[in-house]
């Protein structure tokens, strides 16, 4: 499982970094969201999975997954989610303003 | 705190209250009355260790700093550093009695000229009483900045700039090069102090790093003390007040390189190395100094060649007197002793004569307005108190009796001439160079010496070529250089008492293992019978009075030699060369493009973390540990790779944000599975939040066939990012791997499974979110809402350009 999760890790990281790279605002949004989802799951995989039960007490087991990767995602999935909405308004104001939402052409010539 | 810190703390103290006493008593007093009081007090202090010091004892003070380290302020006084801190203080006091008069208090920065000073003033003390190298290089560094920062004192003036910015550049460069000596030094001996380093003298020279860590530390005592081919900084830091020239370019500063090197001589003197690499840099420099003197048109140029000059002759002096410890002891030794003698005596004596020529000049300056000989001529008589002190100082230069000059001089040439009969370090094929070199160069030092007192003084007076009228300077002006001129009489008649006091102390510093012996026998007389020595200066005289009357016959000589072979051509051109180089190196990768930026940073990442795996050889695959797989998850996995591709693939918007939508659930599903049933939720309701977000800008967004006409078909291919893309994945999976495969430490996770009993929560999760980290988590709602402000002030934003 844990191979398979590392692969698809890895696949996500490529996707996303590759989507990075380009030049539209939109798909630089879209890459970060992938890469974010990819270090979750990378977070979780590297804690061990499957390893015990959800980490509630009071339910019947004795073995509990590890907990400290799940609140460090949470608070992962929480920061990325406003990273990303603040992103999205900031490229439609961008779009709005300039009426592009490709990087080259924002950089504007006058003062360089 | 013992005394001895006290006054190394005093001018760094002093200098704090320097601005706010400029700032209540400018109008009223001058801030150097206050400032004077700080060299004067330190002065005194250290007359009074001078009996104890004269009769063989030392001083050792310590307070620890990073003990750890070993690196403590150990203050040690001894002879030689005693007759710095004289000088450092003594000439100090007079410098700034002299700044009074020269800078006025209605136009000049005082309050930076004195914080600076008084800065000079604590490091060099600092510098000449540590016994710790990494302390001592502390403030050796200080006393580089300082002098930058007082070069530039006038750095409205472009020539000051450059002059500062090349001094600090030459000189900081030879700093860092002592300090890798220092490490080294303190590599082999495992130690920091330089006396503890004394008794290893011999493990060093044995040592592979002996001649490294001795290249590198001349390295930072050359180009301090202005050695041919670092000379090249002292003529453009002329640039600074005549004050600082006096003090710190002449005087003192440039004398650190000579203490540095007689500090080491225990150390390293008595090998063939060090005897060469000094005794030559010095000649060389020594000759070029005295040799270029004497083009100079500029007063203060010429007194920055000859100190070049004369701190080569010092440098030789010191290199010649090495091989008394190559001869331990005995009258072989006591030969070259005297040669150390002759070394801190002229080095006194200079820093007297120096002084007060270049007060005068700087008094010249002031007076006439400019320093161009040229201009000057016939001033003795509108300043005869100038112009005596000018004769003395120029006469001492030239080394003629009855000035201290004549006495060093003597024993200069005294030296040069014993050498050759020496039968080591193969002195048979070289060494007969040494008395030519130095009588070639005296030749020289005695024209410039004369060309500096008649050019100026006598000839014709041209009033309508000068800027102001010229008048003798005010008295107050004229005491430091007369206090400076009456010692350069002084100790010609009464050389002995500064031997027995001073000279004796600081030899027996520098060649510690003579005076144990009892060899050394100090005793300075003017006249000592038709020696070669006398014979030697009587021909620099005629010889130099002949050139000197003959100068227009053959100063074009100098034209002989190319302007753009030059070292300082040299250094000009290196440094433009750098510049521009540096200019389109960072043109090339600053592109302006965050995507380039990103890309950069991309491939860091995979050199850093893949470098790291492959160098510290962690990566390990591990597969017998991992957990089952069904068929449920596969299909999980295939639709989360479809879904990715998807949006990468994508060529409409749509598809792209419901794609990232059906990942987003996808997560959460793995979230489920993987006992995490707090994160499928947040993850749920964020992926479901986060999709709206999207389909609600999406209206506004351009369609992605807009933003390239080019590249209808989706995103465009480029085959260098797809290079970083599957690199960076590569990393990641392979890092994910090694994660796995390793467990360094053990997991800390039990902690919390106590959670009930330490915060009374059965959902380990949310414990460990809203009580062990709680504060953390009160940020994170801070970072919320910060977010929250900034995207509804962007909505609401609107540019004042489109409402125009």
């Amino acid at each position: 499982m844990e191979t398979l999760m590392s692969i698809l890790i890895g696949v996500l990281f490529t996707i996303g970094t590759y989507l990075i790279l380009t030049k539209s605002l939109i798909r630089i949004i879209l890459g970060t969201s992938i890469i974010s989802h990819g270090v979750h799951l990378l977070i979780l995989t590297m804690g061990g999975l499957k390893s015990g039960g959800p980490p509630l007490l009071g339910i019947d087991t004795t073995t509990f997954t590890d907990a400290l990767p799940q609140a460090l995602i949470l608070t992962a999935i929480v920061i990325n989610f406003a990273t990303t909405a603040l992103f999205l308004v900031l490229s439609y104001r961008a779009y709005q303003e300039l009426g592009t939402d490709n990087t080259a052409e924002m950089r504007g010539d006058e003062n360089e | 705190m013992t005394m001895l810190h006290i006054m190394i703390l005093i001018p760094f103290v002093f200098a704090i209250f320097v601005p706010l006493l400029y700032k209540y008593f400018n109008k009223r007093l001058h801030s150097g009355w206050f400032v004077i009081l700080i060299p004067i007090i330190i002065f005194v202090y250290l007359l009074q260790l001078i009996p104890k010091i004269s009769s063989g004892a030392t001083i050792y003070e310590t307070i620890p700093w990073i003990p750890s380290f070993g690196i403590n302020l150990d203050m040690y006084v001894d002879g030689l550093s005693l007759i710095f801190g004289l000088l450092i203080t003594g000439i100090g006091a007079l410098v700034i009695l002299y700044s009074i008069y020269y800078l006025s208090k209605e136009k000049e920065a005082l309050h930076n000229f004195y914080v600076y000073l008084l800065l000079f003033m604590g490091a060099m003390l600092g510098l000449v009483f540590s016994d710790n190298i990494l302390v001592l290089y502390v403030f050796w560094e200080l006393t580089s900045i300082s002098s930058f920062l007082l070069i530039a004192y006038w750095y409205e003036r472009e020539k000051s700039r450059y002059g500062a910015q090349k001094s600090m550049l030459i000189t900081i460069f030879g700093g860092l090069a002592m300090l890798s000596g220092f490490i080294m030094l303190s590599m082999i001996t495992d130690t920091y102090s330089i006396r503890e380093m004394f008794a290893m003298s011999e493990t060093i020279i044995a040592h592979d790093l002996f001649l490294p860590a001795m290249i590198l530390i001349l390295l930072g005592a050359f180009t301090k003390s202005a050695q041919f081919p670092f000379s090249i900084w002292l003529p453009d830091a002329m640039e600074a007040p005549t004050p600082i020239s006096a003090y710190l370019h002449s005087a003192t500063m440039v004398k650190a390189g000579i203490y540095l090197v007689a500090r080491l001589t225990p150390i390293f003197g008595g090998t063939a190395e060090w005897f060469w690499i000094i005794s030559i840099v010095g000649l060389i420099t020594l000759l070029y100094g005295s040799f270029n003197a004497v083009k100079q048109i500029d007063l203060k140029g010429l007194l920055a060649y000859s100190t070049i000059s004369q701190l080569g002759m010092i440098m030789s002096l010191l290199g010649i007197g090495s091989a008394a410890l190559y001869f331990g002891y005995g009258n072989e030794a006591a030969v070259y002793a005297a040669a150390i003698t002759a070394a801190i005596f002229h080095m006194i004596n200079h820093s007297t004569f120096k002084g007060a020529l270049f007060m005068v000049v700087g008094i010249v300056d002031h007076e006439t307005g400019t320093r161009d000989i040229r201009r000057l001529g016939g001033l003795m008589t509108v300043m005869p108190i100038t112009f005596t002190v000018a004769l003395i100082g120029s006469f001492a230069m030239a080394g003629l009796p009855p000035f201290n000059g004549f006495l060093s001089k003597e024993m200069f040439f005294a030296s040069v001439v014993k050498v050759t009969e020496m039968d080591v370090f193969n002195m048979e094929t070289l060494g007969v160079l040494f008395p030519i070199i130095a009588w070639v160069a005296s030749v020289f030092t005695f024209i410039y010496s004369m060309i500096l007192v008649f050019k100026t003084f006598r000839g014709k007076y041209k009033p309508d070529r000068l800027e102001k009228k010229a008048h003798e300077a005010p008295i107050g002006m004229l005491i430091s250089p007369i206090i400076l001129a009456s010692l350069v009489i002084v100790i010609f008649f009464f050389p002995n008492v500064i031997a027995d006091l001073l000279l004796v102390p600081a030899v027996s510093a520098i060649l510690p293992s003579l005076i144990e012996e009892g060899v050394l026998n100090i005793h300075i007389s003017a006249w000592h019978g038709f020696s070669a020595e006398l014979y030697m200066t009587i021909g620099v005289v005629v010889v130099g009075t002949i050139m000197y009357l003959l100068l227009k016959k053959w100063t074009k000589v100098y034209r002989l030699y190319p302007q753009n072979l030059t070292i300082n051509a040299l250094y000009n051109n290196s440094l433009e060369t750098s510049q521009r180089i540096a200019a389109s190196m960072t043109n090339k990768y600053m592109t302006g493009y965050t995507r380039d930026y990103l890309a950069y940073i991309f491939t860091f990442f995979v050199l850093l973390i893949g470098g790291t795996l492959i160098i510290t050889n962690s990566i390990t695959i591990d597969l017998t540990n991992d957990a089952p797989v069904n068929i449920f998850e596969l299909a999980i996995m295939f639709s989360m790779l479809v879904a990715a591709f998807t949006i990468l693939l994508a060529k409409s918007r749509l598809t792209a944000i419901i794609s990232l939508g059906v990942l987003g659930y996808l997560v959460s599903l793995f979230f489920v599975i993987f006992r995490a049933p707090d994160l499928a939720l947040t993850q749920l309701v964020v992926e479901t939040v986060t999709t709206a977000l999207f389909l609600l800008c999406f209206f506004h967004l351009p369609k992605f066939k807009e933003q390239t006409q080019k590249h209808k078909k989706g995103v465009p291919f480029k085959p260098l990012n797809l290079i970083i893309s599957i690199a960076v994945g590569a990393v990641v999976t392979v890092f994910a791997f090694s994660a796995n495969g390793t467990q360094i430490f053990e997991p800390i996770a039990s902690y919390y499974e106590d959670s009930y009993e330490l915060a009374g929560a059965k959902n380990i999760v949310n414990a460990i979110l809203v009580d062990f980290r709680g504060i953390d988590t009160m940020l994170e709602i801070f970072v919320l809402c910060i977010t929250a402000l900034s995207v509804y002030t962007l909505i609401k934003l609107r540019f004042s350009r489109r409402e125009k």
